[in-house]
């Protein structure tokens, strides 16, 4: 019933090509660029589908918040790997394979997209459609699935997708070390390199984060060979950067920027200084959050130099995104139109020009 | 056919020697690792830098000529099988590794390079390339990511999409893209996913970055013997719901174990299941995992649960599971591999069937699976000397995979579609979603010149192997040469 109230209304939205703005719990509002359009609701398509423990495999409707999913997981020993960002403590599934954001275990676990399976969508023409399955090895066909992963929604209406879930980690501790930002992003990425159960690292202000987990013996036999003073609160510490809940996040006064970068590129505030920003790192050196009062092509020209590249995290009304190039921008066009001729899935909110 | 006026102007792009064009020389290109579909190639390419390759796409994309791109050729599905009237683009001498990056734990390689030879290089820092398909003494990185291949640690550590970072490649029309790369969530669509297991239907990959992992301080391997197929799938459940995620785990069945034992002597008990599971990480991690892995192991009903003592009965034990299909192999003059995943819970029920279809088409199996991600292995056993016998392993193979679909797995889970699995891909797929792929292609290749016929069934066609079902006796893909 709700699956038939939703193609209906693509449908007509696609015979009138009149814009769709797809919303979950809206928690990511802010993210990508401003869209115009009447709101289609996702949230009612809620509820976990399928879990099997055993499997490592959880099927969820689109709608089915975070939340639920994690304290269901929890149950039996399981998470989600990637760590999702939940905004305002609120977020779906759905919103979160959307947007493609991970969390700070990414820098081991990997991201949204290395857990999705499958996927059910309604295309912008309204035709439903399923890509993928719910097993981990899975050949067969163009990975359709992985290609709806931080598409914005415009490709088509996410609305039930199949994840890997794996173990909770037995124990968890948290390091941290006072060191300046070169020496963290070194550190970062020498250990990565050894034989250690990281799962998170994090530099800000002064002070470099790392989290271990796996087995009892594993952590303090990594916390004797790295030294560093544990963390109280730690599962705290992690979720209020995950979530932008940290003062860094929630209280600055510049628009926060999302620069990825190769892992070992150097400290932003020492090669950077004209831009003055703050920062906090995440990722093995890979992610660097920053806020930052200059001109967005001067840190979007920043980050390219460093091999990367910028996204403004902050709402905006457009050009979010780094540019691509034409040879790459022509592929998403054309795959856009395919899946949606008219152009109505949450038009612009990844790139102007559809 | 393709006119000597086309050839001499490949010729003309190319230094002496890299195209081939006489018959002696076009024979040994005529199959990929799946020997049962053959076809002579017009023409032979062999390029050694992207710009040539670019130059040979350019001269096909204004001349209409179809590309077959392929690595090492050691694919399982007849991905690389030569195209009639199309150029076979091999792209085996673009094997340099251009760059190891330890500090940032990255390679840079181009797509000829082989798999095993990322991690040699890598391996004077520490680290190593995780994905290790069977054939990684051979197989080409190229060749890893046009088929997303797996390998015996794909539980733990992923397939090749969850190990590459970037690549470059060309479009048909000698466009070079430049997808993902060293920093992490390139802007855009996840091209990258796409682009790992196209079966080469997209572009042409020139340059791959691959992550590279620390070599793990310790693996151990312990080894379950069971009285019953059905008990040991039981197992692998079991170790995954004790919160283990094993390195490799993989079973073999009666027939499998008395041909692998009998071939190199890995020291296997006779029974009818057997597991390897094998724990890798921190010392201390192992350590308690096994522990855990050989309680569980026990409560699941093995018969016998062994540790090795050493790394050498590590690798002995390794030695049987990874020499399982040539050990096969002696039993039957041929032997026909399939590559269905199914959720492992569905594990006895599967095997229950296929041991009953053995019956029905009164051919032998053995069973060979990656158990830990639901990946089977069956290899059908047949005599291609006897009339009808490869028609009939085909159609049971055929048979084995849509019992796969029907309980929720994949026609594939390593193997890719090529042309063996086209035919099923009607099975797994309805029709608005293989449009959708056409559509795919269509986005990167509008001309369908690269690698036509192959991965994606047309939609007509699917509607007449329909009807082929019903008219019992006709050989799939009858346009195609048998040997």
């Amino acid at each position: 019933m709700i699956y038939d109230t939703l193609i209906d209304r693509i449908r007509a939205a696609h015979d009138a090509r009149e814009p769709l703005v797809i919303r979950g719990h809206g928690s990511k509002d802010f993210y990508g660029n401003a869209t115009a359009g009447a709101v289609l609701d996702t949230a009612g398509l809620s509820g976990i589908v399928s879990y099997d423990p055993r499997e490592l495999v959880l099927v969820a409707r689109a709608g089915t918040a975070l939340a639920e999913i994690e304290a269901t997981l929890a149950e039996h020993g399981q998470m989600l790997a990637f760590e999702p960002p939940q905004f305002d403590v609120r977020g779906t599934l759905g919103g979160a394979v959307a947007a493609g954001l991970s969390g700070p275990r990414r820098v081991t676990a990997g991201a949204v997209r290395d857990f999705v399976l499958g996927v059910e969508l309604v295309d912008g023409t309204g035709q439903r459609l399923r890509f993928g399955g719910r097993v981990i090895k899975n050949v067969a066909g163009y990975d359709v699935s992985r290609l709806m992963v931080g598409a914005l929604g415009t490709l088509g209406v996410l609305t039930e997708i199949a994840l890997k879930v794996l173990p909770r980690p037995a124990e968890e501790l948290s390091l941290q070390f006072e060191c300046g930002e070169a020496d963290a992003i070194l550190k970062m990425n020498q250990w990565a390199g050894q034989p250690l159960p990281l799962s998170a690292t994090s530099w800000h202000a002064g002070l470099l984060t790392v989290r271990l987990s796996g087995a009892h013996a594993a952590v303090h036999a990594a916390h004797a060979r790295l030294g560093g003073e544990p963390l109280a609160h730690a599962d705290e510490f992690w979720a209020r950067l995950r979530d932008h809940r940290a003062a860094f996040f929630a209280t600055r006064h510049k628009p926060l920027w999302r620069i990825a970068l190769p892992s070992t590129a150097p400290a932003l505030m020492a090669c950077r200084p004209e831009l003055e920003v703050e920062e906090w790192i995440e990722w093995g050196g890979g992610l660097r959050w920053i806020a930052c009062g200059a001109p967005p092509e001067r840190v979007r020209n920043a980050a390219h130099q460093l091999g990367g590249h910028a996204t403004r995290f902050s709402p905006g009304s457009s050009e979010a995104f780094a540019p691509l190039s034409p040879a790459l921008a022509a592929i998403h066009r054309a795959l856009k139109q395919r899946f949606d001729p008219q152009g109505i899935l949450n038009r612009g909110r990844m790139y102007p020009d559809f | 056919m393709l006119t000597p006026a086309f050839i001499a102007r490949l010729r003309a792009l190319l230094p002496p020697g890299a195209v081939l064009f006489e018959r002696e020389d076009l024979v040994p290109y005529e199959s990929d690792g799946l020997s049962a579909y053959r076809n002579t190639p017009d023409v032979v390419v062999l390029p050694s830098t992207e710009v040539e390759v670019a130059a040979i796409l350019r001269l096909c994309h204004a001349e209409s000529v179809a590309v077959v791109a392929r690595g090492a050729g050691t694919g399982l599905a007849a991905g690389a099988l030569p195209v009639d009237g199309a150029v076979l683009l091999v792209l085996a001498k673009l094997n340099r590794i251009k760059k190891v990056d330890p500090l940032a734990r990255t390679a840079v390689v181009e797509p000829g390079v082989r798999n095993l030879a990322i991690s040699e290089a890598a391996a004077q820092y520490g680290l190593y390339y995780a994905p290790d398909p069977s054939s990684q003494i051979a197989c080409s990185i190229g060749g890893n990511v046009a088929e997303n291949s797996g390998g015996v640690h794909c539980l733990k550590y992923g397939l090749t999409v969850h190990n590459v970072m970037g690549l470059r490649a060309l479009t048909i029309d000698g466009r070079l893209l430049e997808i993902g790369g060293a920093a992490p969530d390139a802007p855009g669509y996840d091209l990258l996913a796409l682009m790992t297991g196209s079966e080469g239907m997209l572009a042409v990959v020139t340059e791959v970055t691959v992550k590279l992992l620390p070599r793990p301080e310790r693996a151990q391997v312990v080894l379950a013997a069971f009285d019953d197929v059905a008990k040991a799938g039981a197992a692998v459940g079991d170790i995954i719901a004790a919160g283990v995620i094993p390195a490799g785990l993989e079973m073999m069945d009666k027939l499998a174990i008395e041909a692998a034992e009998a071939f190199v002597h890995a020291g296997y008990p006779m029974c009818a299941a057997l597991l390897l599971v094998e724990i890798d990480g921190v010392n201390e991690e192992v350590s308690d995992d096994i522990a855990t892995v050989r309680a569980v192991l026990k409560a699941a009903g093995a018969i016998q649960v062994r540790t090795a003592e050493d790394e050498a009965q590590r690798l002995k034990f390794w030695a049987g599971r990874k020499a399982a299909f040539p050990a096969v192999g002696r039993l039957a003059p041929d032997y026909y591999c399939m590559d269905g995943t199914i959720p492992r819970s569905q594990l006895p029920y599967v095997l229950t069937r296929i041991a009953e279809m053995s019956v029905e088409f009164g051919l032998a199996v053995a069973n060979v699976f990656h158990a830990g991600d639901g990946n089977l292995h069956p290899l059908i056993l047949f005599d291609a000397n006897v009339p009808g016998e490869l028609h009939k392993a085909e159609d049971f193979g055929g048979k084995i995979l849509e019992l796969c679909v029907e309980v929720g797995g994949t026609i594939t889970g390593e193997h890719g579609v090529g042309v063996e699995k086209i035919q099923q891909m009607c099975h797994q797929f309805a029709s608005p979603e293989l449009q959708r792929f056409h559509d795919v292609k269509a986005a990167f290749d509008p001309g369908r010149l690269l690698n036509p016929g192959k991965a994606v069934p047309e939609l007509h066609r699917c509607a007449e192997w329909g009807r082929m079902h019903i008219h019992a006796g006709r050989l799939p893909h009858a346009e195609l040469p048998r040997f």
